[in-house]
């Protein structure tokens, strides 16, 4: 069945799209990740244009968040303490993302640096995740036990001011760290088009030493917001925002958060993170050879008013 | 005034009539966009009128007919190996290009069109798409206007068909041409042309208009005049449909 998209203005498959936003789906839901770096690419793949695909990549996210936070919330999966003090700083981030985006593209060079952030960033990510978990899934193996809970290890970040308490995961830290990482996630999601819980949930669980359990919540919860500001910005400042295109890909994408939340239950925590890994190195590898090959179209037409968006 | 200008168009007629004039018509006029959209087919026919019997020990008569979409400036990148990786390096930028264009003819077109005919009427695509200046902007410039055709070739935007036109007894002429799905709003200009020996006998303009209908319209027209609503609109069926999955969910399986 084909469905002409009134904003991308290309006709496409509604079942190809309605399979995509459910893929997205069930990886929101399982890892607790937006999919953002995952449907932009994938749009950008079947034809939509880059501008659109981000926008409405980013209106996806909003709904399969929502979707997968709220199973989280009757699982008490939530630090709602924890994800405001991050939205805080995720909000200052994102402002100053989207500035140095403008410059970026004022320069002519945001196609390639948004491909570099994505090849550093998921790639370190996911070397770093894949090395843990892995080491953490032979450790568990082995001896038979679960291994070192992170929140009793006392590091730099347990001796900062604003000291708060954050129950739900199981901390009492200053507020300065999780608000740090929530405004470098904030400026990263501006620039890169996402919703940047790739970077969130280890950060979680690797710098604040956050509780698994309340990981995927707690990153959702606060994704939801900052996913939702960025439609809003799309929508009025490039009129990029295909509803249309939106609907079908969320209508996929929230039954698949669903069944992605469900999923990732029955999996253990380690066995999760390798898996998350794994895909985070599979879409930094892909667009690492996309700019060390040789194209085999080196040209491409754009017009000349459009927005150059950020997408890989 | 009236009598004098039938007078006038009295004693022009025997020049038109030593020549051939095109008839024709279309399927229909109007193209609409609606979400089911997938393509459209108009068949373009017409009949030449002459007023003399059909000229002896001249060239066989030849049609053209050219569909030609909204034109828009365009930037065309080339990505080049820096550094070990590839980035767009170089961009030229050109006047116009159509974002459709079919040529359809009755034979094949440097046979039935000379070149002078050709520049003057502009049919061909490389005499449609307008670069001019484009040669300061790179020393290879040729090379991205060919570029544009072929990825637009590719697209099945740009199409060249010779030989589709059927023309019976030099008199009857029709010709299928088929818009694709990924069409652009706005008017789609059909240019016919009646050629002999490589010149323009006669050539008549139509216009068919492609717009979006029905929800795609109002959509498109939200998105761009109430903007902070539509987004706002795009939030809470985002959230609604969030909610809903998860009630349905806990429904089936609590």
């Amino acid at each position: 069945m084909q469905l002409y998209l009134p904003i991308a203005e290309v006709s496409v498959n509604a079942f190809l799209l309605l399979g995509m936003g459910g893929i997205v789906g069930v990886l929101s839901g399982m890892f607790g990740v937006g999919g953002g770096f995952l449907i932009t690419p994938l749009l950008f793949f079947i034809g939509i244009p880059p501008a659109v695909a981000v926008a409405t990549g980013a209106n996806l996210v909003v709904a399969s968040s929502v979707s997968g936070v709220l199973a989280q919330v009757r699982r008490r999966g939530v630090d709602f303490t924890m994800g405001t003090v991050m939205l805080i700083g995720g909000l200052i981030g994102s402002a100053l993302g989207v500035w140095v985006f403008s410059r970026l593209t004022a320069a002519g060079q945001v196609d390639l640096f948004v491909q570099l952030s994505y090849v550093l960033f998921l790639g370190a990510v996911g070397i770093l995740m894949f090395q843990e978990s892995l080491r953490a899934l032979l450790v568990a193996r082995q001896v038979g036990v679960s291994p070192v809970r992170r929140a009793r290890i006392h590091t730099w970040v347990h001796r900062m001011p604003f000291k708060m308490k954050f129950r739900a995961s199981g901390l009492y830290i200053s507020a300065l760290p999780p608000m740090a990482i929530g405004a470098a996630v904030g400026f990263l999601s501006a620039i890169m088009g996402v919703g940047g819980g790739f970077i969130m949930v280890p950060a979680m669980i690797y710098l604040l030493g956050m509780q698994t359990k309340v990981v995927i919540g707690t990153s959702l919860f606060q994704i939801i917001f900052v996913t939702a500001f960025t439609t809003v910005a799309h929508a009025v400042t490039s009129q990029t925002l295909d509803i249309m295109l939106a609907l079908v890909l969320i209508i996929g994408g929230v039954v698949g958060a669903q069944i992605g939340s469900r999923l990732g239950v029955r999996l253990r925590a380690e066995q999760l993170r390798i898996l998350l890994a794994v895909l985070v190195l599979a879409v930094a590898g892909k667009i690492a050879l996309d700019l060390l090959l040789t194209p085999s179209e080196p040209y491409s037409v754009g017009f000349t008013t459009g927005v150059s968006a950020g997408q890989p | 005034m009236i009598r004098a200008l039938l007078i006038c168009l009295c004693l022009a007629a025997p020049t038109l009539a030593a020549g051939e004039e095109i008839v024709s018509g279309l399927s229909q006029s109007r193209v609409s966009i609606t979400a089911d959209f997938d393509g459209s087919e108009i068949l373009i026919y017409g009949a030449v009128r002459r007023e003399t019997p059909l000229p002896v020990g001249v060239g066989q008569l030849q049609v053209i007919i050219t569909v030609e979409g909204p034109t828009t400036p365009l930037v065309i990148r080339r990505k080049e190996r820096v550094a070990g990786i590839w980035i767009n390096n170089v961009a030229v930028t050109i006047d116009a290009a159509p974002s459709f264009y079919v040529v359809a003819t009755t034979g094949e077109i440097d046979n039935i069109l000379s070149a002078t005919e050709n520049l003057r009427h502009r049919i061909t695509l490389d005499r449609v798409i307008r670069a001019v200046g484009i040669k300061d902007e790179a020393v290879d410039a040729p090379d991205f206007v060919a570029a544009l055709g072929r990825i637009r070739e590719k697209e099945d935007r740009y199409r060249l068909e010779e030989r589709t036109i059927q023309l019976t007894a030099e008199t009857l002429f029709r010709s299928d041409v088929v818009l694709p799905a990924n069409l652009t709003e706005g008017d789609y200009r059909v240019r016919i042309f009646l050629t002999r020996e490589g010149k323009v006998v006669d050539h008549q303009d139509r216009l068919i208009r492609v717009n979006k209908a029905g929800l795609e319209r109002l959509l498109f027209n939200m998105a761009h005049e109430t903007p902070l609503l539509y987004g706002l609109l795009a939030l809470v069926l985002a959230a609604f449909a969030g909610w809903g999955a998860s009630a349905v969910f806990r429904l089936i399986r609590p």
